[in-house]
């Protein structure tokens, strides 16, 4: 999801996860890398080629992407926890209504 | 910085190499966004949680990989599997037996305190005796150095009134021995001071397994009388499961008490002793500190106890040396046996990576490491390495049981050594070991040649192999010419005359209750009764009795005067008692050279009558004839009245003190334990006499238990059973180890000839004859056998000097054994080479020029 706004570097998207979970969630490096690796082999993601200007640049970064593949699985997903909030609140396990 | 890098080793060197970079550059932001002890502790659980699973996907991977390629060559799969399980099966079994026998601690409370003590009679220039019941007493109050010091006996006892009679083996012991030993009865309690008082009620402790198989586990077995030779026993405990003490053999407990005549003969040496020396005593100060103390006996006890010296052995030790060696034996030849199946398994690894070549090289192509290569290989090695070991433990499991021979009776332990976590750890140790062991070799052997020339990677894994033959060799070498040394000494032991003639002859064992059968008339009455129906069974021919069977009981050693000698007490004679019936020579067919047998005439009241053996003549009367001289042995003064054959009362290993036999009537205040009580029959079809001869004991006296009823020569078989074992074990891991050496050369030159497929056919297409190509293969093979046998030979030797104390004489460079060991392994290099060479001859020249 931190790939939904655009093509990110892998400290980039720690920094995003903790900003999206107001601090909630902080990725250990060996965390972060390893689900990077699951995605690339499940073909969520991608390394891309494209690279920002070389002064914001650093040669060690690598900058992945969602692929179309990767974003009708993370709709999926969305749409499958919503669902999931859905019933818990009509079975009164969550805040809120139906 | 550092320590994060360090961290990332975790990780497989692929890993490291595609994310490593950035992990640290993701690390080092994080440190500069906040820093401390808080997100170290962060980072590091994250990289190992992380590395662990990523190890954890690679070896899933490799597992399935791997079962893809087994699953492609299940022969090669299942071979190697086979050669491994027998390597690791043969080393675990013989680790339990060696574990089970030498290192594993005794079941017993400070057991590395206990020792056992001995007498040691440097006049007889023997060792190891037990001591009298006046010295351990002396002992007992002199020493300094011990906690306690007990004594026991081993006992035959005749159980009655539960069903029909049983004999039963037992062991008196002092009051002290069962708290020493640090156990306590599962039920009851032990023999207290009061209990072994010379008038004390008499009590008895059962084993637990007599309770449970005589007493159907009846809890309220305390305070029951039990029958022991007829006198009633009280139950005072249970000991509980796995308390084995002093044998394995020991059913029953009573208490030792003595009565004051046990201490007035010092060298009646029956007593048995351990002690539990004291906290701060080191052994060798126990040690120390007896022998001071019998020196100071044999100076107020001249006469009886000159020279005399004391021994202190761990508990532990109380192993025989040639047990010991035989166990060491059996350790090294199973090693030898699972480095040659290590040697096998290598080459065949080896020369499957080689196969593997294309394969290999093209998923480096694709990216895969080195290190990633390597790492599949390992993994397929272990897979093969861990089936063996499952199946090579149970292969151990099963010819555990086999091993019981090795197992000296007279330790404390258990019969069949159990399997536990200790020898699962080793085997799983050995696995290991296996697993690296040869697939680490093949698997750095083909990476560590990348880059140079295929002829040049051949030629050298070439060689590496036929080193790993030429070790097969020479190791299978070993193993058949220890086989070969060991075989002749059992032949030559075999062919040992004992003395007598043990076909045709069966014994059994009546050992009289003794408070009824005190007085000699009664005795006589059950022996005329037994020997003269048994003399009328169909077939028999000689029947008698004896105190005790030689090799069935190798003491009954008494000290010997010759009248008219001075005697020296420093080298004081002494022989081998036993007390007849008439007729035992005959029975036994033990040559009578001189005199006359002892007759029903010789009784108490009559002249004292002895027959001595030869051995006895040679030494007292070498240049008179003995008939008619006087010598006082068993309490009295007898005359010499005949001379027998030796026999091998203490076996047919070890030489025996000469023999006197004396007549069962003239015992003389001789102990009751001399009562005859091995019976021998001999006749045609005797074998089949033992329900007969029952009967007839049966009748004699309806409570008179019948043991230990076998053939003569089984008696005489018993003394070479553990050779035999040992054999039958050394003899399974050469033929073994041979097998694999051969299928080594097998595949060494199988692989050889393919692989110069197109050398063979250039020579054959320029004219070489077949046989020519037939030479060339063999003496590759030769040239390795030569090799190896030169090795294994050398080594061979060494290990047969080793051995020396095993081979009864036999030489280590013992010429048949070797020419025979040697010939052996030619056949075996012929067989193993022969099938390629032939190979290599129906090579067509057409078809493999074509394929260049």
């Amino acid at each position: 999801m931190a790939l939904g706004s655009g093509d990110r570097h892998g400290y980039a998207i720690i920094q995003d996860v903790s900003a999206m979970t107001g601090n909630q969630l902080r990725l250990g490096a060996a965390t972060l890398y390893r689900s990077l690796q699951r995605m690339l082999e499940q073909g969520l993601i991608l390394e891309t080629g494209d690279r920002p200007a070389a002064e914001f640049d650093d040669q060690r970064r690598r900058y992945y992407r969602i692929t179309p593949y990767g974003e009708s699985v993370a709709r999926a997903e969305a749409a499958r926890l919503s669902g999931l909030v859905k019933l818990a609140r009509q079975s009164g396990f969550a805040e809120g209504t139906a | 910085m550092l320590l994060f890098r360090a961290l990332l080793h975790l990780y497989p060197a692929s890993w490291r190499a595609e994310y490593g970079e950035e992990m640290c550059g993701v690390f080092a932001s994080h440190r500069r966004a906040e820093g401390g002890i808080f997100l170290w502790l962060e980072a590091i659980a994250d990289v190992i949680l992380g590395a662990f699973s990523v190890q954890f996907d690679l070896l899933r991977q490799d597992l399935r990989y791997a079962a893809r390629a087994f699953g492609r060559s299940p022969g090669f799969a299942l071979t190697a599997i086979l050669i491994a399980a027998v390597g690791i099966g043969a080393t675990t079994a013989a680790f339990t037996m060696v574990d089970h026998v030498l290192i594993r601690p005794l079941p017993f409370a400070h057991q590395d305190r206990l020792v056992k003590l001995y007498e040691d009679h440097p006049a007889q220039s023997s060792r190891f005796w037990p001591l009298s019941p006046a010295n351990f007493r002396d002992w007992q109050r002199m020493n300094r150095s011990f906690e306690t010091l007990a004594a026991y006996r081993g006992l035959q006892l005749n159980i009655t009134g539960q069903g029909a009679p049983q004999s039963l083996e037992g062991a008196s012991l002092t009051y002290e021995v069962l708290p020493m030993l640090g156990v306590q009865p599962q039920l009851g309690r032990c023999f207290t001071a009061e209990d072994d008082q010379d008038n004390a009620p008499a009590t008895v402790i059962l084993s637990h397994s007599l309770w449970t198989n005589l007493f159907g586990s009846d809890p309220s077995i305390l305070g029951s009388k039990i029958y022991l030779y007829d006198v009633p026993y009280t139950v005072i405990g249970v000991m509980p499961k796995g308390f084995l003490f002093p044998d394995r053999a020991a059913q029953l407990w009573t208490a030792m008490r003595w009565a004051p005549r046990d201490f007035q003969d010092r060298t009646d040496y029956y007593v048995s002793v351990i002690g539990l020396v004291a906290a701060g005593f080191s052994i060798a100060q126990a040690q120390a500190d007896m022998a001071a103390i019998a020196g100071q006996l044999a100076i107020t006890y001249p006469k009886e106890l000159a020279q005399t010296s004391a021994t202190v052995i761990p508990l532990r030790d109380d192993v025989s040396a040639q047990a010991l060696l035989m166990l060491k034996v059996l350790l090294c030849a199973a090693l030898c046996v699972l480095l040659i199946a290590c040697t096998n398994l290598a080459n065949l690894l080896l020369a499957r990576a080689m196969v593997r070549r294309r394969e290999l090289a093209v998923r480096a192509a694709l990216g895969a490491g080195r290190e990633r290569l390597v790492r599949q290989m390992l993994t397929e090695s272990l897979i093969l390495a861990f089936a063996g070991g499952a199946l090579g433990l149970l292969i151990a499991y099963a010819s555990l049981p086999l091993l019981v021979r090795l197992v000296p009776v007279a330790l404390p332990i258990a019969e069949v050594p159990a399997i536990d976590l200790r020898i699962l750890l080793c085997t799983l140790v050995l696995t290991v070991l296996t697993g690296v062991g040869f697939g680490v070799i093949p698997a750095l052997r083909i990476f560590g040649l990348q880059g140079t020339g295929r002829s040049n990677l051949n030629a050298r894994s070439e060689k590496l192999r036929a080193v790993l033959v030429i070790a097969e060799i020479a190791g299978s070498l070993v193993l058949l010419v220890g086989f070969g040394l060991l075989t002749r000494a059992l032949w030559k032991i075999q062919a040992v005359d004992p003395g007598f003639s043990p076909a045709r002859v069966l014994t059994l064992r009546t050992s009289l209750p003794m408070p009824r059968y005190q007085n000699a008339s009664d005795r006589e009455r059950f022996y005329r009764k037994v020997l003269g129906e048994a003399r009328q069974l169909p077939g028999v021919t000689n029947v008698a009795y004896i105190s005790f069977l030689p090799m069935v009981n190798r003491g009954g050693i008494w000290p010997v005067e010759i009248e008219g000698r001075p005697q020296d007490p420093s080298k004081q004679s002494t022989v081998s008692l036993r007390f007849i019936t008439p007729g035992f020579f005959s029975t036994m067919a033990i040559p009578m050279f001189k005199g006359r047998d002892v007759a029903q005439a010789d009784t108490n009241s009559a002249p004292y009558v002895a027959i001595v053996s030869q051995s006895f003549v040679r030494r007292h009367f070498p240049s008179e004839n003995p008939l008619g001289r006087r010598i006082t042995v068993g309490n009295h003064k007898r005359i010499v009245i005949g001379v027998v054959g030796d026999v091998r009362v203490r076996g047919l290993e070890r030489s025996s003190e000469p023999q006197v036999y004396v007549s069962w009537q003239q015992p003389d205040n001789v102990s009751t334990w001399y009562a005859p009580k091995d019976l021998v029959v001999r006749g045609a079809s005797v074998e089949s006499l033992g329900p007969a001869l029952r009967r007839i004991i049966q009748e004699a006296d309806p409570n008179q238990p019948v043991s230990d009823v076998r053939p003569l020569s089984e008696i005489v078989e018993a003394e070479t059973a553990s050779r035999r074992v040992q054999l039958g074990v050394l003899g399974a891991f050469g033929a073994i180890a041979f097998l694999l050496a051969a299928v080594g050369i097998h595949g060494l030159l199988s692989f050889a000839v393919s692989s110069r497929t197109q050398e063979i056919g250039v020579r054959m297409a320029l004219g070489a004859q077949s046989g020519d190509i037939i030479r060339m293969t063999l003496r590759e093979g030769s040239q390795l056998a030569a090799a190896g046998i030169a090795i294994g030979a050398i080594l061979a030797y060494a290990a047969g000097r080793l051995l020396a104390s095993l081979l009864a004489g036999v030489k280590p460079d013992d010429a048949s054994s070797f020419a025979a060991a040697i010939l052996l392994a030619l056949v075996m290099t012929l067989a193993g080479s022969l099938p390629p060479a032939l190979r290599a001859v129906r090579i067509d020249p057409t078809i493999a020029l074509r394929a260049e």
